[in-house]
């Protein structure tokens, strides 16, 4: 078991015939995703590493059947028009990978997609990966770096910036442990699922024993998970490091999310709700391995007592 | 989120048809006496900063004749808010206020959807009111596809008690407010105050708009030069980092310096790589005592050209003690880009400062390998590590070579002295 992504999943590329597109079909492909077709108005007929290329996601839907999933990798401009495309053909997730998407067109997307009731990921993210099954979107890199780097087991993965979810999911492997799903949320302030979500689907997933989390200052997002487990809607052990204590109020650190406006989006704020729902924040990002490594061990422990 | 100063603001608020004071940007004392003759005392002269609290800090100042309107711009003009100079100031006609308002527009991201905030306690601290004064606020999130309608504003400022007659004015401000912030792709923009004057009209008083960086694309006529999320003004070493980035869509590079002034000591050039792994990388350099005068970030797999250039921006800054590069440690990136990028720059300022260079991730084994092999005959040491190794050990191996280089300059000097 994972959550939003397994080996079962059907899944489509939007921008398949461009270069990020193209590259990142194969590695997808490669790892294990049943990739069943692509989108490229006015490509119809092409093939893309062996995957058939449609000129619409409807025509790829009446053509190839049912599309859980859409990977959309069109220039950030146009990207409002790809998932709005997607989620009206019926697709119900959609994992939006460009960097700098205009924030009011992702407003436009999310106000959509609550009517399909449909969900997406990012934008601004590298994707996610339930390892030994498929990976959507360029975590891990080429697949065979996937392989060696993230195992299969049930630690799930949270993380609002890329390059730390690759790096978390590699020293907890390291460490011995090993992963249910990894899932980079992205790193605009305005984004489909959110760490709270996200955390819903970890909670439901039988497999999933506990949680690592690498937030990030700025937005309510860390705000929002200390009321979740606050609430009882997250109840598994989690363990949490906060990105970011060097930046100033109002200056922006690459991450359009992680900006401190107004006195809210602290870190000392964040850490502190945190600590007072009950879950772990280690100080130091080399103290997660081992922080996680000891409360699975309590687990397991509980367990077998 | 690129800050427009207080008179850009107003142009847009006035083009969308909210009423604002008349005015004069002026660039020195002269002319702000030249427009406060033209507009008529009394007039307020105020300095174009990008700070708030602007009336506590000699930044607004009343003036009832065009000579005191002079004196007043002449002292502005030799503020410095920030390490900044004010260069502009704005010379409004003075209106006879009755009562202030607090509106703005702010996207949320709790509610991914653009807020209306109003209150009825105009003025400073709005985020204390928020948390004293639930009953005399408005939060209200819009749906961008539908937008403000005016009998949607007008219900929220009746259930806020707002007396009758004010009602057809302030909920048409609000409904034009809204149009501005969605038609610029505002992240925020607020009025504040929200002036009733004599004339019962309600005013812009002071307003700042806060423009999305990624819609800039989409609206040249503000002339945003540089479109960057910082609190100053661009520096030079900012608008050549922004050049490059701007001529070649291949990866990020984000640049931006946070101490000009180095003098003190203890400066690192610092270039990260990834947002969340910079600021970790960030966070270990404090830890370790040292200063970071600069954030920079190259992720996305940039080619080996973008890092040189960052990599030369960096050095160009003064007084620097070492250079330390770090990502996340595992990146997904290929990372014989960066160390070749590197390389060519640290040849070409042939190195004197002690360079430690965390460059785990795909193709790591390479990278070390050129920045040890081609690094060998600089003035000073240059290390490399991979992503089995952690940012607080680097930063640590730094520290070392920093003081081992102090010490040799140390020995050099006394040498020279005998």
């Amino acid at each position: 078991m994972a959550i939003l992504i397994d080996a079962s999943k059907r899944v489509l590329i939007q921008g398949i015939t461009g270069r990020e597109g193209s590259a990142r079909a194969k590695l997808m492909k490669d790892y294990g995703t049943n990739v069943v077709a692509g989108v490229t108005p006015g490509r119809r007929g092409d093939e893309v590493h062996g995957i058939p290329v449609y000129d619409s996601v409807v025509q790829a839907r009446e053509d190839r059947g049912h599309i859980d999933v859409s990977v959309i990798f069109v220039p950030a401009p146009l990207v409002k028009n790809a998932a709005l495309e997607a989620f009206d053909a019926g697709v119900k997730l959609a994992v939006l990978v460009p960097d700098r998407v205009p924030i009011y067109d992702v407003m436009e997307i999310a106000a959509f997609a609550r009517e399909k009731k449909a969900r997406f990921i990012g934008p601004n993210t590298l994707g996610l990966i339930s390892p030994g099954q498929a990976v959507l979107g360029m975590i891990g890199g080429r697949a065979q770096a996937a392989r060696e780097w993230f195992r299969p087991g049930n630690v799930g993965v949270i993380s609002r910036s890329g390059g730390m979810t690759s790096a978390i999911s590699y020293y907890l492997c390291k460490a011995g442990l090993g992963l249910s799903t990894i899932v980079h949320v992205g790193g605009d302030a305005i984004i489909g699922m959110r760490e709270a979500d996200v955390l819903r689907e970890f909670e439901a997933d039988k497999e999933t024993a506990m949680v690592v989390l690498f937030g990030e200052i700025g937005t309510n997002q860390e705000e929002e998970v200390a009321g979740l487990i606050r609430n009882g809607g997250f109840t598994k052990p989690l363990v949490a490091y906060i990105g970011g204590r060097a930046a100033r109020s109002g200056t922006r650190f690459s991450h359009a999310g992680a900006i401190i406006e107004g006195g809210f989006g602290t870190y000392e704020g964040k850490v502190r709700a945190l600590r007072d729902a009950g879950a772990l924040v280690v100080e130091a990002f080399s103290d997660i391995p081992a922080a996680a490594g000891a409360v699975m061990e309590d687990l397991e422990a509980g367990k077998a007592g | 989120m690129t800050k427009l100063f207080e008179h850009q603001s107003k142009e847009l608020f006035r083009a969308e048809g909210i009423p604002v004071c008349l005015g004069e940007v002026v660039v020195n004392a002269c002319q702000a006496r030249q427009a406060a003759e033209r507009l008529g005392c009394p007039v307020v002269v105020k300095a174009q900063a990008l700070v708030t609290g602007r009336a506590d800090k000699g930044a607004i100042k009343f003036a009832d004749t065009p000579a005191e309107a002079e004196l007043a711009a002449e002292t502005m003009f030799g503020l410095t808010f920030n390490g900044v100079r004010v260069e502009k100031v704005l010379v409004e006609e003075r209106k006879e206020v009755v009562k202030e308002y607090f509106a703005s527009i702010i996207v949320n991201d709790a509610s991914r959807a653009p807020m209306l905030v109003f209150s009825s306690m105009g003025g400073s601290g709005i985020e204390e009111l928020a948390k004293g004064h639930p009953g005399k606020m408005i939060s209200y999130p819009i749906d961008v596809r539908v937008g403000l309608q005016e009998f949607t504003a007008r219900n929220l400022l009746i259930r806020l008690g707002v007396p009758s007659r004010e009602l057809p004015g302030l909920a048409d401000l609000l409904v034009r407010l809204y149009r501005t912030a969605r038609k610029y792709e505002a992240r925020s923009a607020e009025i504040n105050p929200v002036a009733l004057s004599r004339d019962g009209r309600f005013y812009a008083l002071d307003g700042r708009i806060t423009v999305d960086d990624n819609a800039v694309f989409r609206h040249p006529e503000i002339g945003i030069e540089v479109a960057r999320e910082f609190d100053h003004p661009p520096t030079k070493l900012e608008r050549i980092a922004y050049l490059v980035e701007a001529g070649d869509y291949r990866g990020t590079f984000y640049f931006m310096q946070l101490e000009m002034d180095t003098s003190g000591g203890g400066y690192i050039g610092f270039h990260g790589a990834g947002g969340g792994g910079s600021m970790m990388a960030m966070d270990a350099l404090q830890r370790g005592g040292f200063k970071i005068p600069n954030f920079v970030d190259t992720s996305g797999n940039p080619p080996a050209s973008k890092i040189y250039r960052a990599a030369k921006i960096i050095l160009s800054q003064a007084n620097l003690e070492g250079y330390f590069y770090s990502g996340s440690g595992v990146a997904s990136q290929e990372q014989y880009h960066t160390a070749r990028g590197l390389v060519k720059a640290f040849r070409e300022v042939n190195l004197s400062i002690p360079a430690v260079i965390r460059v785990g991730g795909n193709g790591e084994e390479l990278a070390i390998d050129i920045l040890t092999r081609y690094t060998r005959d600089l003035p000073a040491p240059v290390e490399a590590y991979g992503r089995d190794t952690s940012v607080d050990y680097c930063v640590e191996r730094l520290r070392t070579l920093v003081e081992e280089q102090k010490k040799k300059a140390g020995r050099a000097g006394e040498i020279r002295v005998v």
